[in-house]
């Protein structure tokens, strides 16, 4: 008898304890969050996290990092079909048309109007929000933004006997500059790229003012879209790095990030990559290097802002309606000044609200940083270098020397990114002289315009 | 043979059950929802599938690019059986010799077995990289010729192809070492008794005498090469140059999981499966015939 009550009230403790135990964490709201960075920038999005943690009783994010951008998605989608999605998932800019078409998305402009989140939408920078917007309304949180930008050793100038504060802005002068470094025998080439189609051909269509697809490059339709990229200007630009590509003014370093080491061994002098390896440079290249905005072919091609990549934060359907106040919350969070100030400075993404680069610049920031100047000024349309009024002295009105155009917005495409492998697999032709820059170009429009009619018929909108 | 009876009519039922489950559940549902799968065109998030018939077969067999991933599969296949076999074979047979150290070479040899695909994989990409390589490197002072496969596709179908055979040649390894062992010595005495060499013995003794561990590996590696390189190629080429290494398994996983056409890559991976068990019937069809057991 004795025996059962012990065990009883041993029981009943137990209980009780289990019970009371869990009573803080239940009284918090998980959000839960895919994402897909990595090392230091995984860090980062945890650093934010815990911040906002933190700072609110309510809610608990919860992030998880599910591998790459394509892996994040399908596991997103997989979860979605077992209908139980994550709160919230990072999809790359790749992605957008998938994700405006898919019907399981909550438009961040909705979110925050249902839950009378408070955001200032004209505090944000146009080609950054212009990129995820539909009929004027943002659906997905920018989150990392970069755009790519010339990187170049300024040793390897210096040694050359050129101007390390002058690197070359035309196409013509990259050719000279890298003739120049190779027969000085300061490296073996003279330039190499990152994400290739990205920067070599979605990008430089933009930054000419080319359109890059029909139907403004996609914005304003599903059906019936083409591209646009076997024209004059494409064939020009695509012809010209294959004849450089054999005698080493370009070196072709693959996809992705994988031509990296070329630039930070010091085997290419000049590169051209995301604005977001800032970081990664900073800690890891040996030399003195500097940035400069994209180099351009000068008339008769007009000029426009270069556009971004990376990716935005979706909110997904499917989950209880008390719990997207918290989502709401956290997104608020991320885009207030203070939070876009740091996520800058410490990964060099993009900050996308103007209070945040005003204080940036009233923090003689840019002073500081010059190299990462270079991507703002050209996204916005500003002077290349530091204008006297950043630099503190007195206030000039700073003239924008390109605008956004019809063609520099971004692309929405759907399959795009079969359409990128597509491209490069194309450029490999070109550049391993297998096909004339025309052929390869023909091909690759022929192969994606089938690619986006299948994805029309599929996801009528 | 002996034949067993079992006084119960359900045991053997119940015995096999288990077997027949694991196949079930694991070969012969997935299978059953691939070809359902394939009859269909569906958006990524689902909802709105809609049938379409053989169209995604259609589709497939009338884009050249689907072809190219078919024969860059044989090459594949063909090239990884042939040079992991035969190298399997010769070093199997050098292992069975009597030397000092035996046990230790053994083991060492069957190493590259225990290595993932993808890991092997990326111990090839950082001796073989054109941008952070080792080997390319050092092969620059030697040659003006540029190895860089992230253009030349022949040298890059080269390199998974040694990639993927090297993952496969430990069990090779084990396998012959394992025949090696079971060629009765009396008929090598006998052999070298009438006079024959090394070479005629290896010829017309071990090579007829192995003919039962050959096939066996012929077939297995021929299906790992069809299947199971994936690791390699991902991790090596991603497919590229301009499509040069794409085989069928990564072609098929690129536009599910990447590209995320549920319906071709769903009809892809029945044409694989096809063609595998085509592939293998054709093997036990005739290249048995010449096997003696």
């Amino acid at each position: 008898m004795r025996n059962a009550v012990t065990r009883w009230s041993a029981a009943l403790t137990l209980v009780a304890a289990l019970a009371g135990m869990p009573a803080e964490a239940l009284a918090r709201t998980d959000i839960h969050f895919w994402h897909a960075m990595t090392g230091q920038l995984g860090d980062a999005v945890e650093t934010l996290v815990k911040q906002f943690n933190e700072s609110q009783p309510d809610y608990e994010v919860k992030p998880l990092r599910k591998g790459t951008y394509a892996e994040a998605l399908t596991s997103a989608i997989a979860a979605y079909r077992q209908k139980n999605p994550p709160h919230l998932v990072q999809v790359f800019d790749v992605g957008t048309q998938t994700m405006l078409l898919s019907g399981a998305v909550y438009p961040v402009f909705d979110l925050m109007r249902d839950q009378e989140v408070r955001i200032d939408w004209n505090d944000f920078i146009k080609p950054v929000t212009g990129y995820y917007m539909k009929d004027g309304k943002l659906y997905s949180m920018p989150f990392n933004s970069s755009t790519p930008i010339l990187y170049y050793n300024k040793d390897a100038f210096k040694k050359a006997g050129l101007d390390p504060e002058k690197p070359p802005r035309t196409w013509k002068d990259v050719e000279a500059t890298a003739r120049k470094i190779i027969a000085a025998g300061e490296a073996k080439c003279g330039f190499s790229t990152g994400w290739p189609s990205w920067t070599m051909v979605e990008n430089m269509h933009a930054w000419h003012d080319q359109p890059f697809a029909t139907k403004r490059n996609g914005f304003d339709a599903v059906d019936g879209v083409e591209l646009l990229i076997n024209r004059e200007f494409g064939v020009k630009h695509v012809g010209a790095l294959a004849a450089w590509q054999k005698d080493n003014v370009y070196s072709y370093g693959g996809r992705q990030g994988t031509a990296d080491p070329k630039f930070v061994n010091g085997d290419c002098a000049m590169y051209i990559q995301s604005s977001a390896l800032i970081g990664g440079f900073t800690r890891s290249v040996k030399f003195d290097w500097g940035t400069a905005e994209l180099p351009h072919w000068g008339a008769p091609y007009g000029r426009a802002t270069s556009i971004i990549g990376g990716a935005t934060l979706w909110v997904m359907k499917g989950k209880p309606a008390a719990e997207y106040k918290g989502v709401a919350q956290f997104l608020k969070y991320l885009a207030e000044p203070n939070q876009q100030m740091w996520w800058h400075v410490n990964t060099g993404y993009l900050a996308i609200s103007t209070t945040a680069v005003k204080n940036l610049e009233q923090g003689y920031h840019f002073v500081r940083n010059p190299r990462q100047y270079t991507a703002f000024a050209q996204l916005t349309g500003l002077p290349p270098t530091l204008p006297v009024a950043m630099a503190g002295k007195k206030p000039a009105p700073v003239k924008p020397e390109r605008t956004a155009t019809v063609n520099s917005q971004g692309l929405r495409l759907g399959n795009f990114v079969q359409i990128r492998d597509v491209i490069e697999g194309e450029l490999e032709n070109v550049f391993a002289g297998k096909k004339t820059a025309q052929q390869g170009l023909d091909a690759a429009v022929a192969k994606s315009n089938a690619l986006l009619k299948e994805f029309a018929a599929v996801n009528k909108p | 043979m002996k034949r067993t009876v079992f006084r119960s009519r359900w045991l053997p039922y119940a015995l096999v059950l288990p077997q027949l489950l694991v196949t079930l559940v694991f070969f012969f549902w997935p299978a059953g929802k691939s070809v359902y799968l394939s009859l269909f065109k569906s958006p990524p998030f689902g909802g709105r599938d809609v049938f379409v018939g053989a169209e995604n077969f259609v589709q497939l067999l009338t884009t050249p690019e689907y072809y190219d991933s078919v024969i860059n599969s044989f090459v594949f296949a063909v090239g990884v059986t042939a040079l992991s076999v035969a190298a399997g074979l010769v070093v199997a047979t050098l292992a069975n010799q009597k030397v000092r150290g035996l046990v230790l070479y053994r083991t060492a040899l069957l190493w590259p077995y225990g290595i993932a695909p993808a890991v092997a994989g990326i111990i090839f990409l950082f001796i073989f990289h054109p941008a952070y390589g080792v080997l390319p490197y050092f092969l620059s002072m030697v040659t003006s010729y540029e190895f860089n496969w992230l253009l030349k596709g022949w040298i890059a179908m080269c390199l998974v192809i040694v990639a993927t055979a090297w993952t496969q040649l430990g069990y090779n390894i084990a396998f012959f070492l394992a025949g090696l062992q079971g060629i009765p010595d009396s008929v090598m005495e006998a052999a070298s008794v009438d006079g024959a060499g090394p070479l005629r013995k290896f010829a017309s003794i071990v090579v007829p005498l192995l003919s039962p561990v050959t096939f066996y590996l012929v077939v297995v590696n021929m299906v790992f090469a069809f299947f199971g390189a994936f690791g390699v190629i991902h991790a090596v080429t991603q497919g590229g140059p301009g499509g040069a290494t794409e085989i069928m398994v990564f072609k098929l996983w690129k536009d599910g999981f990447i590209g995320l056409n549920l319906g071709s890559s769903a009809a892809q991976s029945v044409i694989l499966m096809a063609v595998v068990i085509g592939l293998t019937m054709l093997q036990f069809r005739f290249a048995e015939k010449k096997v003696t057991y």
